[in-house]
């Protein structure tokens, strides 16, 4: 594939971005005072302003290249992570899980695991959320370098150093607020550098029917029906009938319930956005505001995939020696994830095409601040001062979490690296992180929700739970997948239509495990005293007062608009 | 007083606006320039300059509102 060749033009855009987000950091640096500015923004955001970081943070290189490639791979059917995976989510943690966030003024996710239940069972989770952080900040510098060098020839090394030590700059001098302020920013620009693309894309299809018109074609030829790219919901009655190989159950309690909630309800990197909020109203709205835009998101995202596989612009997979990669039908093999910036290549001219890769470098900045202020929090929080070093006063935190900032970088240029060079193992190390992840929500719903759920009950569960993933996935295997990696490890009892699928049923078999193992244990195992959960289960803590003095501010209207809008999505595009 | 985001959003992308519009303005008519036959700089560049603008007048606004601190 020819590189892409930039105007001067395209380089001022960009420059002129990374001038600003370099500047919000400088103009930061003086707010900064104590550790609880540091990592917690001083708890002073507005609604909107960790609305629009919660919806940023997540919004890295896997979700504007990943989602593209599903939409170029499974078609309109990739929106159910959204309307029926995150939406649902956002408004279940907003208000339901929030009030325990924020309400028991824990610092981080896995401090709160510590007041719920005990210390073995945050430092579990706290040193698999801190590796995973650093190795998915990792993943994303490695993606960026190689589309980059793919694109427009530029060279792997400089690229990464140069996106890491912008970020790198930012954070160190204005801590999370500045990474926050700068994930609004590449908010807009994501939205901004996109929507011309997607405008672009339908204009020179004919719209919507001219985009299913040209799909209808792909579809029969991958032996489904015409439109089975372009509905969400009327070939999900079997996993053969549609893309993406799953069918409605696996679906809903696969991703919608278990890898959604695990992801929206417990991942630090998103919470820590809505625990930065001025008020425990603003830290509920949080996921209700960041659910609008959200919702929207498979126009901007998912479209320009199916798009460039309408116009039929998606490279081939290459192999080794150059040469291009065939399935076991002999079917051409696409490389889905230059699904998106092909399309960007195709349409922009220069000027809007600096434009455009400057919103795809804000994407995978603001996915690696994410994990960086999400690392350094949890490292300086919940292991230094933890284990390292209790009872130093508050400046000692602050350096540390400077220094954390600086040490997380570095890391994440060597899990760059390491992905480079050896990409199994980035595929290892991401399963088994998905198999840590999965049982999580279970761990969270019992302990917010069921005051007899123990310390030890949730440990022993979350162990299980992971030990349960590990064998599901071990013992199948997805379609087309060589035994490895993939599954089947431990020998094929099961065979699924698609990965995709296999995930799903990997989640629900370890929530599922968890769930039960956790009551168990529980049951058998001690209770605290009811007194000592205040403020940390349902039932015994005083319902949040609502200090929102405007009828749609209200946590329970929102949520009701959020799922209104959200159903008819999914009416829309059945 | 912490700095209001609505200000460098807003600095932003006014000169993006400004230069892109400027740019699409003068290489009107050139081959590749307006895909779909839109001359997608200038009207880009003109919709993020009224972003941009809108930006700017809701830090103002909010400033006075607060006497100068705030979001």
């Amino acid at each position: 594939m020819p590189a892409t060749t930039l105007h001067w033009i395209d380089y001022v855009v960009m420059l002129l971005y990374f001038g600003f987000v370099l500047g919000i950091g400088v103009a930061l640096k003086r707010t900064v005072r104590t550790s609880t500015d540091f990592f917690l923004s001083g708890r002073a955001m507005p609604a909107w302003v960790s609305g629009l970081a919660f919806l940023s943070a997540n919004l890295g290189a896997q979700e504007v290249i990943g989602m593209g490639a599903s939409g170029a791979k499974y078609g309109i059917a990739t929106s159910h992570f959204y309307w029926v995976g995150a939406i649902p989510a956002m408004v279940f943690v907003a208000l339901f899980m929030m009030p325990f966030y924020y309400g028991s003024r824990a610092r981080s996710v896995p401090e709160y695991l510590k007041l719920r239940f005990d210390e073995k069972t945050r430092a579990v989770n706290a040193i698999s959320f801190a590796t995973m952080t650093i190795f998915s900040s990792g993943i994303s510098l490695y993606a960026m370098g190689k589309l980059l060098n793919l694109l427009l020839g530029w060279s792997f090394d400089a690229s990464i150093l140069v996106a890491a030590g912008i970020v790198l700059a930012y954070i160190f001098l204005g801590g999370l607020t500045s990474a926050i302020y700068n994930e609004v920013l590449q908010f807009f620009l994501i939205v901004l550098g996109f929507a011309p693309l997607v405008w672009l894309g339908l204009r020179d299809v004919g719209g919507w029917a001219g985009l299913v018109a040209r799909l209808a074609p792909v579809s029969t030829a991958n032996g489904f029906a015409p439109d089975a790219y372009t509905r969400s919901w009327a070939f999900m009655g079997a996993a053969s009938h549609n893309p993406v190989g799953v069918e409605w159950f696996g679906l809903v309690m696969g991703l919608g319930f278990v890898l959604s909630f695990g992801y929206w309800c417990t991942d630090f990197l998103v919470v820590q956005r809505a625990m930065a909020a001025n008020s425990m109203s603003a830290a509920r709205r949080t996921p209700l505001i960041a659910a609008i835009p959200k919702m929207l998101f498979p126009f901007l995202v998912i479209l320009p995939g199916m798009l460039a596989l309408g116009q039929g612009i998606v490279p081939p997979k290459l192999g080794l020696g150059g040469l291009p990669l065939h399935d076991l039908h002999g079917h051409l093999v696409l490389d889905y994830d230059l699904a998106t910036p092909m399309l960007l290549v195709h349409f922009f001219p220069a000027g809007l095409l600096g434009l455009g890769l400057t919103a795809l470098l804000a994407s995978f900045m603001s996915g690696m601040a994410g994990n960086v202020t999400a690392f350094n929090t949890v490292w300086t929080y919940d292991i230094y001062q933890s284990y390292v070093r209790p009872g130093a006063p508050d400046g000692h935190y602050l350096a540390m979490g400077r220094f954390a900032t600086v040490f997380g970088v570095a890391l994440s240029i060597l899990a760059a690296y390491v992905a480079a060079s050896f990409n199994n193992i980035m595929d290892f190390l991401q399963l088994v992180f998905a198999f840590v992840n999965a049982p999580l929500f279970a761990t969270f719903a019992l302990g917010m929700f069921w005051k007899r759920a123990t310390g030890h009950g949730a440990f022993v569960g979350l162990v299980a739970g992971t030990l349960a993933a590990a064998v599901h996935h071990g013992l199948t295997l997805p379609a087309g997948a060589v035994v490895g990696v993939k599954g089947g490890y431990l020998g094929v009892v099961a065979a699924f239509p698609s990965e995709l699928a296999q995930t799903f049923w990997t989640a629900i078999v370890a929530w599922t495990t968890c769930f039960v193992v956790t009551i168990v244990v529980s049951v058998v195992t001690a209770p605290r005293p009811t007194e000592e959960l205040r403020g940390l289960v349902y039932g015994i803590t005083e319902r949040p007062e609502d200090d929102s003095t405007r009828w749609y501010q209200r946590p329970a209207v929102l949520a009701v608009v959020v799922l209104a809008l959200t159903l008819t999505l999914n009416v829309i595009f059945f | 007083m912490r700095l209001d985001v609505r200000l460098p959003i807003g600095a932003l992308f006014s000169v993006l606006g400004v230069l892109l519009a400027a740019y699409g303005a003068a290489t009107r008519g050139r081959p590749g320039t307006a895909p779909t036959g839109v001359p997608i700089d200038l009207v880009w560049g003109l919709v993020l300059l009224a972003f941009g603008a809108l930006m700017l007048a809701l830090a103002r606004r909010g400033m006075r509102g607060r006497e100068g601190g705030g979001y």
